[in-house]
């Protein structure tokens, strides 16, 4: 018929239009939107501003099921490897050690970001120290008590004194979700080196790549300075 | 009605309680894979996309694969149905979704409260779904394949593909949430997508221009 006018076509431009601006101006958009949305959806009650795409806020990734808990009762922290003083420690022997707050970003490599996150542990560097290294050990393995998850430090990443094993995060206790009782905090780089779940510091001589590292994530994940987002603001 | 009862009926009233033809047995199983793939996407990229479910569910690897893979075969039922032999139903079917008639506006603004009587095979309703569909699959596609193939793309590229990428899932979400929720309040609608045949009354209300079509060609 003359007066029909094809419509259907006209939808599916539309929406490839709207994808191509979409990719080009979307960082824009998102940035904007982020910055506007931020209050509401860190003081959100319901939870429903999770649905909404914009950061501020964690994204929880298990990579086995079901999600790995541990009481506190039952937890224990080694570290062993290249040590001459293996070291296994209770959350109550943790929290007497001397502890190190820090408050500062949480950078994820899919790229939402949490600002200024409360942590509060025990430096890595210290553990180490207690345990006394040997003068062959170059790395860190560490392990989470899910089974699967690993990551790897060197060990002067390890030694910095924004490196901690934290036991608590957005003040309280950190929650099994977000890997407690105890999860590493490596506070400049990506938020896959952030071990959930810690179990165990091994202490080696040779760089072992993690799980994710295994999957195509930098080793060395500086924030802004590796896995090609140069535009991140370093944590 | 009794088979027996049908025998004896009229000729013109047997025309009316025979089903009209509506859907061949490709556009049927195009329609059903596709529905298939859409929903594995849309269920593993809720889970992937929402942090209280990945955390219940976990092994984030094996969802993104299935996720990735389900969204790379969405095509293929399409292309394989518009080359394959019952091309030409499927694709007279594409002509008349992709047609818009002043009447099918005004159905589509009013709700179905007018120009009822001038809708053909399918209703705006169901047009303005299948185009939102077709555009869908193409952009999240793209979008798609630059966050699984991140490392070839600038960071603001990135970005922008994720956002596109969220968004239209969730128009896709409440579209096909409201396709399904209209497909199951109108049942002889939903059975044709099954049987391929719809019943002539149920035809003549809601499709009128075409069960007009479909009578007079088989008289």
């Amino acid at each position: 018929m003359k007066d029909q006018s094809p419509v259907g076509r006209r939808i599916v431009l539309g929406m490839l239009g709207f994808g191509a601006v979409g990719i080009v101006t979307g960082a824009r958009i998102q940035d904007g939107l982020e910055r506007f949305l931020r209050p509401v959806t860190q003081n959100d009650p319901t939870g429903l501003s999770s649905f909404v795409p914009t950061a501020g806020r964690f994204r929880i990734y298990t990579v086995v099921f079901p999600m790995p808990e541990r009481s506190d009762d039952e937890y224990r922290l080694t570290v062993d490897g290249l040590v001459d003083q293996p070291l296994e420690l209770s959350l109550a022997d943790l929290k007497q050690r001397p502890q190190t707050e820090l408050i500062r970003d949480f950078q994820c490599v899919t790229g939402w970001r949490v600002p200024e996150v409360h942590w509060r542990g025990v430096l890595l560097r210290d553990l180490l120290d207690e345990a006394v290294v040997s003068d062959r050990a170059t790395h860190l393995r560490l392990y989470s008590f899910d089974g699967s998850y690993t990551e790897s430090l060197s060990l002067e990443q390890a030694r910095r004194d924004d490196v901690m094993a934290a036991h608590e995060m957005l003040d309280g206790p950190v929650s099994a979700e977000h890997g407690g009782p105890v999860r590493l905090y490596v506070a400049p780089m990506y938020g896959y080196k952030s071990l959930k779940w810690l179990e165990r510091i091994e202490v080696v001589d040779q760089e072992i790549p993690g799980y994710w590292e295994e999957r195509g994530y930098d080793v060395d994940a500086f924030v802004g300075g590796s896995n090609g987002r140069q535009g991140d603001d370093p944590t | 009605m009794t088979p027996l009862e049908s025998e004896l009926a009229v000729p013109a009233a047997s025309v009316e309680t025979e089903d009209l033809r509506r859907f061949t047995g490709t556009e049927r199983a195009l329609h059903w894979t596709t529905a298939t793939l859409v929903l594995t996407v849309a269920i593993t990229g809720l889970i992937l996309y929402v942090g209280q479910l990945s955390a219940l569910v976990g092994r984030r690897d094996i969802l993104k694969n299935v996720h990735v893979i389900s969204g790379l075969a969405m095509p293929v039922p399409l292309v394989l149905a518009y080359v394959g032999r019952g091309r030409d139903a499927l694709r007279a079917d594409i002509r008349r979704m992709n047609r818009w008639s002043p009447a099918d506006r005004r159905w589509l603004l009013s709700r179905g409260r007018q120009g009822g009587n001038e809708v053909g095979k399918f209703n705006a309703g169901q047009k303005a779904n299948a185009a939102f569909i077709a555009g869908m699959i193409p952009v999240m596609m793209a979008t798609g394949g630059i966050m699984r193939w991140f490392e070839h793309f600038s960071v603001s590229t990135r970005t922008g593909a994720t956002f596109v990428h969220d968004w239209i899932a969730i128009a896709t979400w409440f579209v096909v949430a409201g396709h399904i929720v209209v497909a199951i309040s109108k049942p002889p609608a939903l059975r044709s997508m099954f049987t391929g045949r719809m019943p002539t009354r149920w035809a003549r209300r809601h499709h009128p221009v075409w069960a007009n079509e479909m009578t007079e060609e088989r008289n």
